[in-house]
């Protein structure tokens, strides 16, 4: 039991509980809908991080067993973090934010929310 | 054949790592099934993966996903120091809007996720053609230089990672 690593986890114990509880605050905080899903989607994904990493090093200095499931669960996470978060924005976008607040794309095409087009023929996919 | 096979080698491959990690212990019986697994999957899926996505360079993947990490790391402390110090007056956010060069929807999808993930910045919605990204910055003083960062940070490293 070197007291260096046990150091090192409560530590890292320490910043993930700090920025979950960050993220968390962000959501009281900040004001408007757009920029409290800013908060969750960054500041708990470190948050996450740290914990998972002082898992690792826990289990294996104390237990002796090298788990690799923790990289499984970060990567699910950063996987799906950013499509919750397009999906609540777009859900945001189509009921509350007015057109016009939106800059234009300059394509022709509407945004893919406001598009119209989408509901009559597929999409055409960019050819390359 | 083996092409036939596996028409898709790097699923293929992210399913037997995947499901190495999910038992978490290196024993034969799992390494079969994981073949097993690697083999029915892209197959029974192939109808979702239309088109090969080429992966010109592993390494550079490798290396984009450290400094994605890095970036990762930075953007927490940055919103971090955001929500805590900033009064509310004084956070400027905005609307942005990136057109992208990336074609295949993979390369797109890893700029997006890379985008949510980094520094102040969501994706919000895409043009109904697939070309521009429409962003939202919790806090840019300056649009064009986020505009620029993605840009040059991420997008030109993706071009080179996916044909």
């Amino acid at each position: 039991m070197e007291p260096a690593f046990e150091i090192v986890v409560t530590a890292l114990l320490v910043i993930a509980g700090t920025f979950g509880l960050i993220g968390s605050f962000g959501l009281l905080r900040l004001t408007d809908a757009m920029q409290r899903l800013h908060a969750p989607t960054k500041a708990t994904t470190v948050g996450v991080g740290a914990a998972l990493i002082a898992s690792v090093i826990d289990l294996y200095l104390y237990r002796s067993e090298l788990t690799w499931q923790e990289l499984l669960v970060a990567v699910f996470l950063f996987i799906t973090a950013p499509i919750t978060a397009l999906f609540l924005a777009k859900i945001h976008l189509h009921q509350t934010v007015p057109r016009d607040l939106l800059p234009p794309t300059g394509t022709g095409r509407d945004w893919a929310t406001f598009d119209q087009t989408a509901n009559g023929p597929t999409p055409e996919l960019p050819k390359d | 054949m083996i092409r036939r096979l596996f028409p898709h080698p790097w699923l293929s491959l992210t399913l037997v790592v995947t499901w190495m990690l999910l038992v978490n212990k290196v024993a034969l019986g799992s390494l079969v099934f994981a073949a097993i697994l690697a083999t029915l999957v892209p197959l029974l899926t192939a109808s979702y993966w239309p088109k090969q996505t080429r992966l010109k360079s592993p390494v550079r993947l490798a290396a984009y996903i450290l400094l994605v990490i890095g970036d990762i790391v930075r953007a927490n402390i940055a919103v971090a120091q955001i929500i805590l110090f900033y009064r509310k007056d004084r956070i400027r956010s905005a609307w942005i809007t990136v057109p992208i060069e990336l074609t295949s929807p993979e390369a797109v999808a890893m700029l997006s996720g890379t985008i949510t993930l980094t520094p102040g910045t969501l994706v919000a919605d895409m043009s109904g053609c697939g070309r521009v990204l429409l962003i939202h910055c919790l806090h840019a003083p300056d649009p064009d230089a986020v505009r620029d960062e993605i840009k040059t940070r991420y997008e030109a490293r993706l071009k080179r990672i996916f044909a």
